[in-house]
């Protein structure tokens, strides 16, 4: 089947940070993919080249055949239409209840009557487990039911795409148990494709059917999550981010640091230069 | 001397580096301005938004320009009646107070007023929307901000300055009255008929109402400017409002000098 995103020899700069070095990817139809990779690798940058918010200076970024950085207008907007997001905040209009929150798009984008909006809404809030959370205002949720609102918001139009930021980043189990079946579920009931960034391992093994793994401006694996492990021997980096093992150089530098500091404060004898794991002396 | 000369570079490269980032600025205000020209129209197809947006940056902002207006009438009344008696000509009040008022400083100082109170108020909402991700989220719903929240706002400032500046002068002709008339003794009569006979409709009022209607849209396209390109984060969102307040404030009152010396001048 035709991949649903495609990139192809894409390379993106941040002034003089290279970002994406010509990279190749082709995100499957009605899957859900994973991006990872660690912090500052430009996770967030690649869902905003999906969706055209910012272009790539060389190379394509084709989603359903449209080169996002060529399209026009108003062929990028009818793109956008077929999406939906999920940002890693959440980012809900603070000025508007939960409920015109999710309502915004459909009060945008279609000339239902209100009533029907209205069940719409409902409908969706019922869906993320908020019906009860209609009539709050943003400020008022926590973080993980104002994510879920969010989730409601990003599938007002029944969009066919679907991204999500981080979406476990600063969740507390339950909450991260909840939107992992609700991404799962989702996919599946409304067959949605689905792209998630995050550097959660076990969460995004447990939904992913594919992971690319990007570090450096370059994917530096990618396959299903038993691939990866498969892999994982054989790929150093791919082993130390997976096991999440400290990196080598930073921890001898750090412990002999940690030995320098001790030694000034006089609780570690000068000549002991082997590094130690036993605490004080 | 190499010191004289490494500090005598630093401050020229110090002030090249202020040009440039200047220029970029300046350069960046002037592609916003064009790309917000494009949705000016567009906007009013949603009117209710526009309405709303006149009420958050006037209706709120009538306070302080009620308080104003009153106080500078009454401060116009006295210095211009200790001014007017020695000539024997405190019959001229009204029309001295009017003028004053409805030329000059009723859109003048509403306009700084309005900076402060709305201008900035519409930046932090603007920049915080922005740090907020929530400009973004928009974007990707296939809504256009500039047409949704910055056209709307720039509307809101064009459309409520020269109404708040005509209830300035109001205010301030009525604080002058009650000062120069009940307090001091002015005849009534004489303060509203020279104030009848002598000012001009066309001339004294529209020139006011262009000034303040230039004033609004100064600072309607500064503070949606400055909000809209603020740095996402809390120092930017601090700075951006600053600048909002400094930058439409001395606008306002260069413009003020050129639009006095074209509408007045010889």
């Amino acid at each position: 089947m035709k991949p649903y995103i495609q990139f192809e020899q894409m390379s993106f700069s941040r002034g003089r940070n290279l970002i994406f070095d010509r990279i190749d990817m082709a995100i499957p139809r009605g899957k859900i993919s994973a991006i990872m990779g660690p912090s500052g690798t430009g996770k967030t940058t690649l869902l905003r080249l999906i969706g055209g918010q910012i272009k790539p200076q060389s190379g394509r970024v084709l989603v359903d055949g449209l080169d996002m950085a060529k399209a026009s207008s108003q062929a990028l907007l009818a793109m956008r239409r077929r999406l939906g997001m999920l940002f890693q905040n959440g980012a809900l209009f603070t000025d508007l209840t939960a409920a015109d929150n999710v309502a915004f798009p459909l009060r945008e984008h279609t000339r239902l009557p209100p009533a029907l909006i209205a069940r719409i809404v409902a409908l969706k809030l019922q869906a993320v487990g908020l019906l009860t959370a209609a009539d709050q205002m943003p400020a008022a949720l926590s973080g993980g039911m104002a994510r879920r609102v969010a989730l409601a918001r990003a599938l007002a139009l029944d969009p066919e795409l679907m991204l999500y930021d981080e979406p476990f980043t600063g969740q507390d189990p339950i909450n991260v148990g909840v939107l992992l079946r609700l991404i799962a579920s989702l996919n599946q009931a409304l067959g949605l494709t689905s792209v998630l960034v995050s550097h959660d391992v076990a969460e995004v093994f447990a939904i992913a059917d594919c992971v690319f793994v990007i570090n450096e401006g370059r994917v530096v694996a990618s396959g299903s999550p038993d691939e990866l492990r498969a892999q994982m021997p054989h790929v150093p980096f791919l082993r130390q981010f997976l096991e999440g093992a400290p990196d080598d150089t930073q921890s001898v530098a750090g412990q002999q640091s940690a030995n320098n500091l001790a030694r000034a404060l006089g609780l570690k004898r000068v000549d002991d230069n082997r590094p130690s794991t036993k605490g004080t002396r | 001397m190499n010191r004289v000369f490494i500090a005598l570079f630093n401050g020229l490269a110090a002030l090249g580096q202020g040009v440039l980032s200047a220029a970029a600025h300046t350069g960046q205000l002037f592609l916003f301005t064009g790309q917000l020209m494009g949705r000016l129209l567009p906007a009013w197809t949603r009117p209710k938004l526009i309405v709303q947006e006149i009420y958050a940056i006037g209706v709120l902002s009538l306070v302080i320009i009620v308080i104003s207006g009153g106080f500078v009438g009454l401060v116009l009344g006295l210095q211009g009646y200790n001014i007017l008696s020695k000539f024997n000509a405190t019959e001229s009040l009204g029309v001295m107070v009017a003028l004053s008022l409805v030329r000059e400083l009723g859109p003048v100082v509403t306009a700084l007023l309005f900076a402060g109170r709305a201008g900035s108020a519409v930046t932090a909402e603007i920049a915080l929307m922005k740090t907020t991700e929530q400009l973004s989220a928009m974007e990707m719903m296939a809504v256009d901000p500039l047409r949704r929240v910055i056209a709307p706002r720039f509307w809101g400032a064009v459309i409520a300055m020269p109404l708040l500046a005509g209830l300035f002068s109001l205010v301030g002709i009525m604080g002058g009255y009650f000062i120069g008339v009940l307090v001091l003794g002015v005849d009534s009569a004489s303060y509203w008929g020279q104030i009848q006979q002598q000012m001009q409709p066309m001339d004294d009022v529209m020139n006011g109402v262009i000034k303040s209607l230039v004033f609004g849209a100064v600072i309607g396209l500064v503070a949606v400017f400055e909000g809209f390109n603020a740095e996402p984060t809390s120092l930017g969102i601090s700075r951006a409002t600053t600048r909002t307040v400094v930058l439409s404030s001395l606008l306002v009152l260069g413009l003020d000098f050129i639009l006095t010396a074209w509408m007045f001048g010889a």
